[in-house]
């Protein structure tokens, strides 16, 4: 690596060296040939450098992986693969299965999901393809830039106080029992905060859409709804696919906000209005007073868990998300 | 342009000198990682470091406060959970750890010296439940507090309720029942009583902290807790009595071991605490024998290192915290009872300074 | 048939647009109905005896958080200082080497870390430095909440300067220019609102973290600027403080509260102006 950086230094001063190599000028020419030396090392430390950055993140993330796993080893030895799908978690008797958590945290994040789709796609849309520029698209989109920076506590807070109520009286309604928290409350909270990610994202898709194609399908004499229907949304389908997976990705890992309305109970959830718990919740709530070594790393193990779900659904995300910018 | 490119000269410069910064003190860290010896505690910063139950922190922040004042002395407690207070004791990285459920074998068998034991508060558990047509106070017996968190009891005009609460009208509603999710010494506490009254409880649930709940919500914290219980009609809850007292809360009179509904108070906490107590004061409240004594509650005790002698700890360090632990035990309790704490019964003080005697700093006692 | 069908079809557009204008505007509501929650139980709490005074203890009225404010603060500018450098470097490599194996494997890191639930960066920030070294302080924290604010760097770093033309860079090269001059001297100013926004949006968003605190800083009832000890920082405060039982306390977490978004909101904003007004220039 470094030999092919120096390399690469060295014929790109060649010129120089060429320049300078008329006989009046060999003194000057040497001085000044030292001098890009210099300047050759200093550029070879540099590169160095940016490599060294680079790594860095790398090695981040294997130091994190490596950590979650030594310390849920406790747990992985003894409790094993069957930990996944084991359906009780009694700490009292050291009985640990991260099931009820699995399936609340799916549950609650595609539920999330379904319900923020037709937000987030609509102010994609509304800013990508209606009203690219103006001062009320401003609005809107410093709005929404505004809810990913509201800090999740808040929004805990908000939903137990303002949401959860609400949610009774809806509950009241559908007749079933009026609890107020549980995965529908938090679902709710949950398509709040990640609107944003998917609408920024599918907002650079949309735009992004050749007006050519546009143009051709408008001078066909198509509605404005038809070129949506039938250029914008497929060109940028995957591209607000891998959107939406991204914003998924996040509500898997929401801590807070979650913990407070989604009721917290390690019973497996029987329907969408039941309380449940998601893996980051648990952790959330139990780690503090995790007594017992088994315990900790069979939290941390949840832990574990959660890193690999989010990864491997965000290198989807972005998978997708290359292969569409590149194309 | 131009001026532009000034401005982020001066950024860079500035950036360059936040790089070797931080490599400066990535260095000085690493370093001091190889000499681990080096605790905090021994650094010449005066602060004692305390963490541990959440349920002790209103209380401990006034008396450290008054500590403060009086003495001089900087005490910086952190209400991070018992269970964590315990594992930061464990790892050496405080001063002291306070817990509302004593160490168990397996936490005992954690730590790297014997601990001991300082009981420094009591607390009780008070059922606070949602029933706006009942303006009596409801009366609860151990077996149906037990069967209600067992969920055999789903109906608030239950048989088994009424036969107890024999001149209010209760109504038809469904039992929405309200706990902790996070673990808690609150929960611990409860679980702990009805393991003591319950054998069904005992062995289908069991105590602890954080425990399978059978049936019911969990909040976060007491917040959480007292949110549910306020917003869902027919719910009960268990909360910590100061909780309650502050946000006015309706809470039930419990039956105690001798047969009295007692309402849980300051004073029927501390009656419940003048028992005998062992020379090791772990010892569980719950269920007191005393006959006035409200039957859910429990000690809060502060642990440290019987020899203080570790990490290179000085004695002047050792000798302030047993100084601090002591004022807590005596002066320190004439601040319980207006935050709603209970204060130590004269037999918890007594045993107390047994056991503060008994540390040691290189074998030698460190209070006379 | 025909006039009809264009006017069947032209309804439909309309009514398509009139959906997406509702479904788009109806997430204002909530932020909306947030900011208005939070101002008004906390602005009444909020003034200078406030912000230049420690809590009081329960049972005393009045009390402050400005060891919270001064922990917050400090925290994060040594985050920053050690995020800074790296994230901006790092996404500098990505943005050289598009291709290349080092690159993708980093260019996924940063997607991961991005990714990581922020309870997770805390319980390994707890293993690496409080374990070791034996005691909490400020400085770990600091370093939790900089794996958090590194992901953010690198990613509007690289996207930036991935954005500028290439001849940008040649031309600089062209004239002799050596390649850290033409990073620090062309790309990196031209690129810099890019970079600046992305640095405050990751301030922003570590701003608020309280998982990674809580193992980590730990808190501290007095007023302290010692960054090897443990430090308070104004999200432990409001976790702490609005699970208490009592109302003295409650009353600082709100006015904390909206302390938090104000300042989230101002860095956003700022981020903004910041953004518009180099665009223009440059």
């Amino acid at each position: 690596m470094d030999a092919s950086v120096e390399k690469d230094m060295i014929t790109r001063s060649e010129p120089l060296r060429v320049i300078n190599s008329s006989p009046g000028a060999i003194s000057k020419a040497k001085a000044r040939t030292k001098r890009s030396w210099r300047q050759i090392r200093t550029e070879s430390v540099f590169k160095r450098t940016l490599t060294i950055m680079g790594l860095v993140m790398i090695i981040l993330v294997l130091g994190i992986l490596l950590t979650l796993i030594v310390q849920s080893l406790p747990s992985i030895k003894s409790l094993g693969i069957k930990y996944l799908w084991s359906k009780v978690w009694d700490p009292v008797q050291d009985i640990y299965g991260a099931w009820p958590f699995l399936l609340g945290t799916l549950l609650s994040s595609f539920l999330a999901l379904i319900i923020s789709i037709p937000f987030s796609v609509s102010i994609a849309i509304f800013l990508g393809e209606y009203h690219p520029k103006g001062w009320l698209p401003n609005f809107l989109k410093n709005a929404v830039e505004l809810i990913a920076a509201i800090p999740s506590v808040i929004f805990g807070f908000w939903g137990l106080a303002v949401l959860v109520p609400m949610v009774r009286i809806l509950e009241i309604h559908l007749g079933v029992e009026p609890i107020g928290v549980g995965i529908f409350s938090s679902s709710l909270i949950l398509s709040i905060m990640i609107i944003p990610y998917a609408a920024s994202l599918g907002r650079s898709m949309i735009t992004m859409v050749p007006s050519h194609l546009k143009e051709a399908a408008y001078g066909l004499g198509a509605t404005r709804w038809e070129v949506i229907r039938s250029v914008v949304l497929p060109y940028t389908r995957s591209g607000l696919f891998a959107g939406i997976l991204l914003s998924l990705g996040r509500a898997l890992g929401e801590t807070m906000a979650v913990t407070m309305v989604i009721g917290n109970t390690s019973l497996i959830p029987k329907n969408i209005f039941a309380p449940g718990n998601t893996m980051a919740s648990v952790i959330a709530n139990e780690f503090t007073e995790a007594d017992k070594p088994v315990y900790v790393s069979a939290l941390i193990e949840l832990g574990l868990v959660l890193f690999l779900v989010t990864v491997v659904i965000n290198i989807i995300g972005k998978k997708i998300i290359d292969r569409f910018t590149n194309d | 342009m131009k001026f532009n490119s000034f401005k982020f000269k001066s950024v860079l410069v500035a950036g360059t000198f936040f790089a070797m910064l931080s490599l400066v003190s990535c260095g000085g860290g690493g370093g001091s990682t190889s000499g681990s010896d080096s605790t905090s505690n021994s650094g010449d910063d005066n602060t004692l470091i305390g963490a541990g139950s959440s349920f002790d922190n209103p209380l401990f922040s006034k008396q450290f406060s008054e500590y403060n004042k009086a003495n001089g002395q900087k005490v910086n407690y952190q209400s991070v959970g018992s269970g964590a207070g315990i594992s930061q004791l464990t790892n050496k990285t405080v001063d002291f750890g306070a817990s509302d459920a004593p160490m168990n074998g397996k936490q005992d068998s954690a730590l790297s010296a014997p601990a001991i034991h300082i009981p420094v508060t009591a607390g009780a558990v008070v059922l606070s439940y949602n029933l706006p047509e009942v303006k009596d106070t409801l009366q609860l017996s151990p077996e149906v507090l037990a069967d209600i968190f067992l969920g055999k009891i789903t109906k608030w005009n239950d048989a088994k309720i009424a036969a107890v609460n024999k001149n209010v009208k209760l109504p038809a509603t469904t039992i929405v029942i309200a706990h902790r999710s996070d673990g808690s010494g609150t929960s611990n506490i409860f679980t702990t009583y009805l393991s003591k009254v319950s054998d069904e409880w005992s062995t289908k649930v069991g105590k602890g902290s954080s425990v399978n709940w059978p049936v019911g919500l969990g909040g976060k914290g007491n917040e959480g807790v007292a949110g549910l219980v306020k917003q869902t009609p027919g719910a009960i809850g268990y909360i910590e009595l100061a909780y309650a007292i502050q946000n006015s809360m309706p809470y039930a009179k419990v039956q105690n071991k001798a047969g009295n509904f007692i309402t849980p108070s300051i004073a029927s906490v501390t009656a419940a605490a003048n028992i005998q107590i062992p020379a090791d004061t772990k010892v569980s409240l719950t269920n007191t024998e005393a006959a006035d004594g409200y039957p859910i509650s429990g000690f809060s005790w502060i642990i440290i290192y019987k020899e203080q002698k570790y990490n290179g700890r000085s004695l002047d360090r050792a000798t302030k915290l047993l100084k601090l632990i002591s004022w807590m035990i005596h002066d320190g309790q004439q601040f319980s009872s207006a935050l709603n704490y209970a204060p130590l019964s004269p037999a918890a003080v007594s045993a107390g300074d047994a056991i503060l005697k008994s540390a040691t700093y290189d074998g030698k006692p460190i209070l006379q | 048939m025909e006039i009809r069908s264009v006017k069947y079809r032209l309804g439909k557009s309309y009514g398509f647009q009139a959906l997406v204008y509702i479904l788009a505007f109806a997430c204002v509501i909530p932020l909306l109905a947030i900011l208005f929650y939070i101002i008004k139980a906390g602005v009444t709490k909020i003034n200078w005896h406030f912000l230049v005074n420690v809590p009081k203890p329960v049972g005393e009225t009045g009390g402050g958080i400005a060891n919270a404010l001064l922990g917050s603060i400090l925290i994060i500018i040594v985050a920053a200082i050690i995020a800074i450098p790296i994230g901006i470097m790092a996404g500098i490599y990505l943005a050289e080497n598009r291709k290349g194996r080092l690159a993708y494997w980093c260019r996924l890191s940063t997607d991961i870390l991005q990714g990581v639930p922020s309870i997770v960066i805390g319980i390994v920030a707890y293993f690496w430095l409080v374990k070791p070294l034996g005691g909490f302080s400020g400085f770990s924290g600091s370093v939790a909440l900089a794996i958090m604010m590194l992901p953010i760097v690198v990613r509007s770093t690289e996207e930036t300067l991935k954005l500028l033309p290439d001849s940008l860079k040649e031309a600089a090269l062209a004239l002799g220019m050596p390649f850290h001059r033409v990073i620090f001297k062309v790309i990196v100013p031209v690129g810099f609102s890019g970079i600046l926004s992305g640095v405050m949006l990751s301030i922003a968003r570590i701003t608020g973290e309280t998982a990674p605190l809580l193992f980590t800083a730990f808190g501290n009832p007095y007023l302290s600027y010692k960054m090897t000890k443990p430090m308070q920082s104004l999200p432990l405060l409001i976790f702490n403080y609005a699970t208490s039982p009592y109302n003295d306390w409650h009353d600082l977490a709100w006015g904390a509260s909206l302390i938090l978004l104000v300042w989230v909101l101002f860095l956003n904003i700022f981020t903004k102006i910041i953004t518009r007004k180099w665009k223009v220039q440059l």
